[in-house]
């Protein structure tokens, strides 16, 4: 909280006085002709021009005010890296298939469903969904479980403000997330990595948090398809997993729901998923992580904080052995 | 097919100059991909997968050789053998010092903890370690030294080398459920393995 509060203080560059997108690339373009010119024949050069990213970058710009309680001091991670580099398997299981086969899917028209235990059960359209608050521009720190990170200008507002408008009934103890899972649109869903649709979920509490955001757009724009258009949750203090992408549907529940990568792997990925550098995957250390790139080629990885560095939620698991509670 | 099996000195001495050239392909590719930044987002993970892949490709190629030169009859091939073996090494070293460096800096104690702890990194380890005394043994005057009997004895602990190789793959793989290449590496080396016990009944047969 001290640091925080330090923070409000700070300027911070809003992302919009950031060198636009349309000139860093048109720079970076400029540089590899150069480089490329200068190193190699045109059969190389075949096999190393990039490969065409399914949504044009730039598209539709979203007005959002700056949220100053919310800022990292991080370098921002390049929106190239965070739109390119991407855990979205209903487009595929590499990084890079979610930015070349996510132009497939169709944001409008779009609605999420809001079910179960809530007073107000209800559809919302896209669009009134955009109105139902005023967008936020919130800077996060993301970790990935995998052992990287960003840090992404996200734009939406908290998912309570939602929650209110549902009216959860008192037995709602839990909230799911569902992901679309349309063949049609989503070449990745015939794979039979994780069970489809790809579910996510949260305890209310958790969901009720103001850090929790409903999210629309990043870097002043509308999501690009592959970071999980039109609307997604990101929860920062957890695995990215948790923030589930191109939600359809949000359920209040009763009981715990069964979360995608907790029926895949329950050894390896609990329902909490809190980053917390003491409790390793078995298969690697949480210890640290590489920040994408802004350490540079040569940089020593950075150590990995409680909570992902969001030591506000901390009272939400009072007294649970977070151990346990993977 | 004929000229094919018995080429001259001169035009196998062509072939290797040409496979040494494509083996080296992945590796300038990837030095290339660094200048161009087309190595993603995150190169030091896509350094690491690549030369894995790349370790994995040469000693499957490696152990094909002798399969291949039983059935087509070119016996010239077992002039490449060699050659293709220190490149499975080459990579495999490359794969190794990416984990070392960019993963743990070299840090020999935080290393050593990584792969005690963790089986995948625990059989991918023991592997790299097994092949270091082929890679060590593979000059003519280390062939000399050991005499034929011990060198064969020990390269056949490539029978051991891929097989953990492939088990590090999949493991690695296991936790996303994506066996479709571990799976399709486990059965190339499976069938390679399979031709080399026919051809060794059969050579016991007519000897």
């Amino acid at each position: 909280m001290f640091i925080k509060r330090q923070l409000r203080n700070i300027d911070v560059p809003p992302s919009s006085e950031i060198t636009p997108r349309a000139l860093f690339e048109s720079r970076r373009d400029f540089m590899r002709h150069v480089a490329v010119g200068s190193i190699a024949g045109g059969a190389l050069l075949e096999t190393m021009t990039q490969p065409v990213l399914a949504q044009t970058p730039g598209a539709q710009k979203l007005a959002a005010k700056a949220n100053s309680a919310y800022v990292v001091m991080d370098k921002q991670t390049s929106f190239k890296d965070a739109s390119s580099y991407n855990n979205f398997y209903e487009f595929g299981t590499d990084k890079g298939d979610p930015a070349q086969h996510a132009g497939t899917l169709k944001t409008r028209p779009w609605t999420i469903a809001i079910e179960g235990e809530v007073k107000k059960p209800l559809t919302l359209d896209i669009e009134a969904l955009l109105k139902l608050a005023p967008l936020e521009e919130r800077i996060y720190r993301l970790r990935c479980v995998e052992g990287w990170s960003m840090v992404i200008p996200w734009i939406g507002y908290s998912l309570s403000e939602l929650i209110k408008k549902a009216e959860p009934t008192g037995s709602a103890k839990y909230i799911e997330f569902v992901t679309l899972d349309d063949k049609k649109q989503m070449p990745g869903v015939y794979e039979r990595v994780l069970q489809w649709p790809y579910t996510e979920g949260l305890r209310l509490d958790e969901a009720n948090h103001p850090l929790t955001l409903l999210t629309v757009g990043m870097y002043g724009e509308v999501l690009p398809n592959q970071n999980g258009a039109p609307v997604r949750v990101v929860v920062p203090w957890k695995y990215g997993f948790k923030s589930a992408k191109s939600i359809v549907k949000i359920r209040f529940l009763k009981e715990q729901p069964k979360t995608a990568w907790n029926v895949s792997a329950p050894h390896e990925y609990g329902f909490y998923s809190n980053v917390n550098p003491n409790v390793d995957h078995p298969r690697w250390s949480q210890a640290s992580e590489r920040r994408i790139g802004e350490d540079g080629f040569l940089a020593r990885k950075r150590k990995t904080l409680m909570f992902n560095g969001y030591s506000e939620v901390a009272p939400l698991y009072a007294g649970m052995d977070l151990k346990k509670f993977f | 097919m004929n000229a094919l099996r018995n080429l001259k000195p001169r035009q196998v001495g062509i072939l290797k100059g040409v496979l040494f050239v494509l083996a080296l392909l992945p590796f300038v590719r990837l030095i290339a991909f660094g200048f161009l930044e087309r190595l993603g987002a995150n190169p030091i993970e896509f350094i690491t997968r690549n030369t894995g892949d790349w370790t994995l490709y040469f000693l499957c190629i490696t152990l094909a050789v002798t399969p291949l030169r039983r059935l087509t009859g070119w016996n010239w091939l077992i002039r490449l053998r060699r050659m293709l073996g220190l490149f499975s090494f080459f990579y495999v070293v490359l794969h190794f010092m990416t984990f070392f460096w960019f993963d743990h800096f070299f840090d020999i104690e935080e290393m050593w903890r990584d792969v005690i702890k963790r089986p995948f990194i625990t059989v991918g380890f023991i592997a790299f370690v097994l092949l270091i005394p082929l890679a060590a043994t593979s000059t003519n005057a280390m062939v000399r030294r050991l005499g034929a009997k011990r060198w064969l004895w020990l390269h056949r602990l490539m029978y051991l080398i891929l097989p953990l190789g492939i088990l590090h793959f999949w493991w690695m793989k296991a936790g996303k459920n994506l066996l479709a290449q571990p799976i399709l590496f486990a059965t190339i080396v499976t069938i390679l393995l399979l031709l080399r016990m026919f051809f060794k009944y059969q050579s016991r047969k007519t000897s």
